[in-house]
């Protein structure tokens, strides 16, 4: 079969992979996006759907600001709706320890210019009624915004295909050869044909099985998979606007503009990447009902219709890996998003593409190096046990949790 | 000791727990009605003084020996009514009752989940006064109820004569039986369903008691819609090769057969696979039920076969659960369950000849037409993400783009039309296909459950 060639190929067409295609053909770049499975049909559909800025790690904060900007004119772009609405974020705090990262994140915040109002426990629960005196404070952040992001993935890869990507499904890629300065990858489809694409440039979207092909040129991604519990209610009036976020992330939920209550609860759960099939547990979602019904005792009145998880790709910086490859020239990585994926992805994906087609980009995306994992000696300086069960982390040495 | 589960306490779940409670295991019946009987024994609420020896006529003497069994056998079991199964998880069953939450564990789980109507949308489904045929029998036998004081029963169902039936002794008008299947599929179907010469008869009967009483039955015809402002008020339906014909109503009982319950079956594990026959997924079994994971299916959750099969299926899957268990019984005749199974699942074979799911309906809906009443989610609406996905649609990818399927029934009832839809669109309507994935809850859970959850 004769190779397909493009200026550019990337691998998973999760958010990331058609949001990368998307900013490539604005820059007239030929891309052709390979997806195992279904475009979005892995964890690019099931998160929890918010775009949070209050309280984003520092580190993350510029590129985060950076891609709320494309955030806020992107269905203009993309000419459907992705339920894009900025109805505000809420992080709630129930003891004193909770107060003080409220008020840490609230300089930080407002020192990148963001409008964040802290707020006590009697102008807490004016503001918001439905909730218990268990809150003992809050922050309200009014630019941070929500989408459906089932639709999210789905919408840029058309997008990107009106501009001229082949978005191409159901295709393994099988490995991927180097020669003549180009990447010579060869798929696998179900039906057992074989195409070949040759690209200039390669972008590693692959989301929690990006380890799997860095490794193919000798770099190592510590990733691990793990998924959110996610649950959501039949609808009721509404009654809340902004995302409420217990700022553990021990409970979080938002109200959809059709009436459906969207409930999460970290720690995150072990999930399967082989075989790719991922369910909340039943034990998992009384414990988040019953953290529900502490803080907003109303919801007790109602009942629970759905529950989903999905297999995010993680490291244990909770940052993601994005740049160029250490090893290979034209080889890019986009992906370890650690739950992130959602609100970073379209700033990720001009990084990328910037790269690609001007080689520099002016996002800041220097800390998300992948030769930050060569560093000796490296700590860790997050709750790691609020973000995971016991079970998700991998064993291994040299990092303090 | 070892403890076996059984889910539900219809024919299969009490043929399966009698066979169990004589054996050395710990038997729980889960259900989740107040009273033992499936949807085929429903029993009436208690204080109501209806005459179920003339609401069910011949059918009297297998419902009377049923309950009775069943009474004997709740009280040598764990029998726990009220009860929601809701998710099955790590060799656990999660359960609901009362407004508290409970995991029970199992060696072996017996799924004997039942099955429930099977819908093909029409223009007007979703108006008041519409039933499904199984809701309309339901609230006769459990409320002494009628749907309304004149009612049309149609669709494709051997449901529909004995609905009509059932009706007309409880004193009920029965504007017309509207049979989507034509009479000549009926006789082509006889050879099969003489393999149960008994039941044919019953229904042979049914049907000869309507034409006596001089109600109208319309063999072939197509339901065009049920019409109605506040509810249905008419029936319109086109006979073979005739102008169409509007029947006046009040009520509309309405269904094309039946659809297994097959979400906790897998939740745990078992696989799944499209039955062309039947054209829905059932759970991969052997003919005594095993389906994996320790897990035994019996009765319309795995294969629709009526209430007869389903106390058959029950007693094989009991068995083999014992046997798998190293708990053997000398109670079951295995070789003359297996044969009288099959033959019965013959006899269901015929039935699924001599009332056709009309699939192909999906097609030809106007795009007005809601298909997932509980996201009032319309053909068109599916049809646009299908087109949006360059028409290989599958079926999770439209739910996820259009919300069909993602309310209160989670496609219970809105799954059997958009899987035809889904398969019209991939121009491969007779073949496998995709479902629905299931998650838990399985329904609609109470978060007050959850207050006594140490969170």
């Amino acid at each position: 079969m004769s190779a397909i060639d493009v200026d550019v190929a990337i691998v998973g067409g999760g958010l990331i992979g058609c949001m990368t295609a998307f900013a490539l053909c604005k820059r007239g770049r030929s891309v052709v996006v390979l997806e195992r499975g279904r475009v979005g049909g892995e964890s690019s559909g099931v998160s929890f759907g918010s775009l949070r800025l209050q309280g984003q790690h520092a580190v993350e904060l510029p590129l985060a600001l950076r891609a709320h900007e494309i955030w806020e004119t992107i269905e203009e772009e993309l000419g459907e709706s992705i339920q894009f609405a900025r109805h505000g974020h809420v992080h709630l705090a129930l003891n004193d320890e909770h107060r003080a990262r409220l008020e840490s994140n609230a300089r930080h915040g407002r020192a990148h210019g963001m409008d964040i109002t802290l707020l006590d426990r009697e102008m807490t629960l004016r503001r918001w009624p439905f909730l218990s005196d268990k809150v003992v404070a809050a922050s309200w952040s009014t630019r941070d915004a929500v989408v459906n992001p089932r639709l999210v993935a789905p919408a840029f890869a058309r997008a990107a295909r009106r501009l001229g990507a082949t978005i191409h499904e159901g295709i393994e890629v099988a490995r991927v050869e180097q020669g003549g300065g180009r990447f010579i990858v060869h798929g696998r489809m179900r039906d057992g044909s074989e195409p070949v694409i040759s690209s200039a440039a390669l972008v590693n979207a692959a989301g929690a099985w990006s380890d799997t092909l860095a490794a193919q040129f000798g770099e190592t991604i510590p990733l691990f998979a793990a998924g959110p519990a996610e649950l959501v209610t039949e609808p009721i009036p509404p009654f809340a606007a902004p995302v409420m976020h217990v700022v553990d992330g021990s409970i979080l939920f938002r109200q959809t503009d059709r009436g459906n209550v969207i409930i999460a609860g970290h720690p995150r759960m072990k999930v399967d990447a082989e075989t790719r099939r991922a369910r909340v547990p039943p034990d998992k979602i009384l414990i988040n009902l019953a953290r529900l019904v502490a803080i907003v005792p109303r919801m007790r009145a109602h009942a629970v219709i759905r529950s989903w998880t999905g297999i995010e790709g993680y490291v244990e910086d909770m940052m993601p890996v994005l740049g160029p490859s250490s090893t290979t020239p034209g080889l890019y990585h986009a992906c370890a998003f650690s739950g992130h994926g959602l609100q970073m992805g379209p700033a990720a994906a001009v990084a990328i593409a910037e790269l690609i087609a001007d080689g520099a980009t002016t996002m800041p995306i220097a800390p998300f190096d992948i030769r930050r994992f060569y560093a000796t000696g490296q700590q860790r300086t997050l709750s790691l046990a609020e973000e995971f069960q016991a079970d998700v982390l991998p064993p291994r040495d040299g990092l303090v949790r | 000791m070892a403890r076996v589960v059984v889910i539900g306490a219809g024919p299969a779940g009490i043929a399966a727990a009698e066979v169990l409670s004589r054996a050395s295991v710990e038997v729980a019946v889960i259900d989740e009605a107040p009273r033992a009987g499936g949807q085929y024994h429903r029993a009436p609420a208690p204080g109501l003084a209806l005459d179920m020896r003339r609401l069910l006529g011949t059918g009297y003497a297998a419902y009377e020996t049923f309950h009775n069994d069943a009474a004997s056998v709740c009280s040598r079991v764990d029998y726990r009514p009220g009860t929601l199964a809701w998710g099955v998880h790590g060799g656990a069953v999660h359960l609901a009752s009362r407004g508290a939450a409970k995991a029970l564990g199992y060696d072996a789980l017996v799924l004997a989940t039942g099955a429930t109507d099977r819908i093909m949308p029409v223009p007007g489904w979703t108006l008041p006064g519409v039933f499904t045929l199984g809701g309309a029998q339901a609230l006769l036998k459990d409320q002494g109820c009628l749907i309304g004081r004149r009612v049309v029963v149609c669709g494709s169902s051997p449901l529909l004569y004995l609905a009509a039936v059932q009706y007309l002794r409880a004193g009920g008008e029965i504007a017309a039986v509207i049979d989507t299947t034509r009479f000549a599929d009926k006789l082509r179907a006889l050879p099969d369903m003489l393999a149960a010469p008994r039941v044919l008869r019953d229904g042979l009967h049914h049907m000869a008691a309507l034409k006596r009483r001089g109600v109208r039955i319309i063999h072939g015809a197509t339901i065009d819609a049920f019409e109605g402002e506040e509810r249905v008020g008419a029936v319109v339906c086109t006979p073979p090769n005739r102008m169409p014909l509007r029947i006046a109503c009040d009520a509309v009982a309405y269904g094309h057969g039946l659809r297994p319950e097959t979400q906790l079956a897998e939740l745990a594990g078992c696989a799944l696979r499209f039955d062309a026959a039947q054209r829905t997924h059932v759970p991969e079994t052997d003919l005594d039920g095993r389906a994996g994971q320790g897990v035994y299916v019996a009765g319309d959750g795995g294969t629709i076969g009526g209430g007869q099969a389903a106390a058959v299926s029950g007693r094989l899957a009991a068995a083999a659960a014992l046997s798998d268990l190293g708990a053997t019984t000398n109670d079951v005749d295995l070789e003359a369950g297996r044969r009288m199974l099959q033959r019965l699942r013959r006899f269901q074979r015929g039935l699924a000849t001599a009332f056709r799911w009309p699939g192909e309906r999906a097609g030809q809906l106007d795009d007005a037409v809601i298909l997932c009443r509980c996201e009032n989610v319309t053909m068109g609406e599916v049809r646009a993400a299908i087109a949006l996905e360059d028409g290989a649609a599958e079926v999770n990818r439209i739910k996820a783009a259009t919300r069909c399927g993602m309310g209160r029934c989670q496609g219970r009832f809105c799954g059997p039309g958009l899987a035809e839809v889904a398969a019209i669109s991939a121009q491969h309507p007779g073949s496998e296909r995709d479902r629905l994935r299931v998650q838990a809850p399985i329904k609609p859970l109470p978060i007050a459950l959850a207050e006594d959850v140490v969170p």
